[in-house]
């Protein structure tokens, strides 16, 4: 069973922006294609439409590449070093421009929806001229609500994450981890419609690690975003995830997607469990298939 | 004895830059006593400082030490308020920098003592010639160093905020020129010393009757030297303060520099 996707006021918007500001005003799809671009599976959220990304120097990293992503699942992309996980998860996300294509949640493009984004970079990625609430109020001003409903946004959050920082201090004066812990929190705190983690935590030790997995798996299964999270940990992949999504090398396309369906809320102990083992073992099978691969 | 020497070092770390004064002071001391210079060129430290003291007690200098001072301080503000936007404007559009660069690169080459005729063509011998050729200056520095900083800023920070919804100009505002503060204050540092030492120049060379400059030079042509040291060494320590009074502003402005 399938169902039209809401149609655009102007039609489907085939290339993307040539700038992320701009856009919207794109030439419609014709016959064939825009037939094609219209269906998907219920309960999709995200749909990647014949995606094309050539870099500079002649890499061709995706090639009329297609993907669905399911509304409120977490799927944790998994494939081998440089095979373009990071490129692909900034290509819907809105941060990189892609050549041709169409990237549209629910059919909006990525500067109509909520976004949240956590960089493995945590250095580099908060503003470290504001105090560590602060960064984590930011995002807010991008949204209508009074002054009392952020306030209450924030209070909610940090209920939810139940965190014992001092968010008065400056990032620099912060821990990795708690540095880390204020840009997820920067990223919720919008209620996005979709996250995305890039190796959220393959800087910290794994004291840390296993801390922030945990937080992050309880305030997902709680939140129900929709999460695109890259990491280059199996173990975390899978036990984060609804579904594992693999990559082959590039030119990149899927590999397989398996589904992991334990209950939530999960932890380190889920790693243990049979049904745990049978989806790593299978993942890691495709993946060192696709390394294997000249 | 080695233990507790190691252990008292650290934290007296003010004396070795008094260590270092003093053996200077001591060396002119030493020439001035064996007579290795002609005393009419190099009097005691002892006068030098007395005509320091007596100048900016009694005498003038106090009164030139402060008229230098507000010359730099205004020629130093007029350059801030023109070079910053205009800095964060060229530093923001790549074309209109390429377009400029090599103007700046030009000027900032030049030296500014070379400009001085032009200036009084424009400005006549007054106040303001010296006020516009030193702003001119520090403008230069501060520009180049401005664009710089905002051209180079991270993109990861920009990009976080476009991820979140931010505008171009809310991620100008909210993102890079707070990501190029620590450079524009690179700027703003050798701005005011840039500042500072075509004033001197200036009142040297550009008919003044008052600051440091015309000071040094009055007390050069009557071979009045101890007046002379005072007043170059007036001028030293205003350099010094100044630098060290920005050295305090950027460590609280850009507290997160280096970080
Ligand atoms: N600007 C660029 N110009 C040319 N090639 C690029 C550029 N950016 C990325 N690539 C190439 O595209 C490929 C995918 O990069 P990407 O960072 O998306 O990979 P990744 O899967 O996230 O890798 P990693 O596991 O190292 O994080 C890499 O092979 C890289 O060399
Ligand atoms: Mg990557």
């Amino acid at each position: 069973m399938t169902r039209p996707i809401p149609p655009k006021a102007d039609g489907a918007d085939l290339s993307p922006p040539a700038e992320i500001s701009a856009g919207g005003d794109a030439p419609a799809a014709s016959g064939d294609l825009a037939d094609r671009l219209r269906w998907f599976a219920p309960g999709t959220h995200i749909t990647i439409r014949g995606l094309n990304k050539t870099f500079a120097d002649g890499t061709v990293l995706y090639r009329d590449f297609d993907l669905d992503l399911p509304r409120g699942k977490v799927v944790s992309i998994f494939g081998p070093n440089g095979c373009g996980k990071s490129t692909l998860i900034n290509m819907i996300s809105g941060i990189l421009d892609y050549d041709s294509g169409q990237i549209l949640f629910d059919g909006k493009t990525a500067r109509e929806t909520k976004i949240g984004y956590v960089f493995q970079n945590y250095r580099e990625a908060g503003f470290p001229w504001l105090r560590a609430i602060d960064n984590i109020r930011y995002p807010l001003k991008f949204l209508k609500l009074s002054q009392a409903e952020k306030d209450a946004r924030v209070e909610k959050l940090l209920a939810s994450f139940n965190v014992s920082i001092d968010l008065n201090r400056y990032p620099y004066e912060l821990s990795g981890g708690q540095q880390q812990l204020v840009s997820i929190m920067r990223a919720l705190v919008i209620e996005p419609e979709v996250l995305f983690l890039d190796e959220p935590f393959s800087a910290l030790d794994y004291e840390m690690t296993l801390f922030l997995r945990d937080k992050l798996q309880s305030v997902l299964t709680e939140m129900q975003i929709t999460t695109l999270l890259v990491s280059h940990d199996l173990d975390e992949a899978v036990e984060l995830a609804d579904e594992v999504l693999l990559l082959t090398r590039k030119p990149t396309s899927v590999a397989a997607r398996i589904p992991f369906t334990a209950p939530r809320p999960r932890n380190a102990e889920i790693t243990v469990t049979p049904e745990f083992i049978d989806v790593k073992a299978r993942s890691l099978e495709i993946f060192q298939r696709e390394v294997r691969k000249t | 004895m080695s233990d507790k020497l190691t252990k008292y070092l650290p934290r007296m770390g003010w004396i070795q830059p008094v260590l270092g004064a003093l053996a200077l002071i001591l060396l002119w001391a030493f020439a001035h006593v064996a007579q290795l210079v002609d005393p009419v060129l190099l009097p005691s430290p002892l006068e030098s400082w007395n005509a320091f003291v007596e100048g900016m007690t009694e005498g003038t200098l106090g009164h030139d030490f402060w008229r230098t001072i507000v010359r730099t301080m205004l020629s130093f503000a007029i350059a801030t308020l023109i070079a910053v936007p205009l800095g964060v404007a060229l530093g923001s559009s790549n074309k209109l920098y390429r377009s400029v660069e090599f103007l700046i690169d030009f000027f900032r080459s030049t030296p500014a003592s070379a400009m001085f005729p032009l200036f009084l063509v424009f400005f006549g011998i007054g106040e303001e010639a010296k006020i516009a050729v030193a702003a001119f200056g520090a403008a230069l520095i501060i520009l180049f160093n401005t664009a710089y900083g905002v051209m180079n800023a991270r993109q990861l920070r920009q990009l976080a905020a476009r991820v979140m919804g931010a505008s171009r100009t809310r991620i100008l505002w909210d993102v890079t020129i707070w990501e190029s503060l620590p450079q524009t204050f690179i700027g703003l540092r050798s701005g005011v010393s840039m500042a500072l030492v075509i004033v001197i120049v200036a009142e040297m060379f550009i008919g003044s009757s008052d600051g440091l400059g015309k000071r040094i030079i009055d007390a050069q042509m009557i071979f009045n030297m101890p007046e002379m040291y005072a007043s170059i060494f007036a001028a030293g320590a205003l350099g010094y303060v100044m630098n060290m009074l920005f050295t305090l502003i950027e460590a609280r402005f850009v507290h997160w520099g280096g970080k």
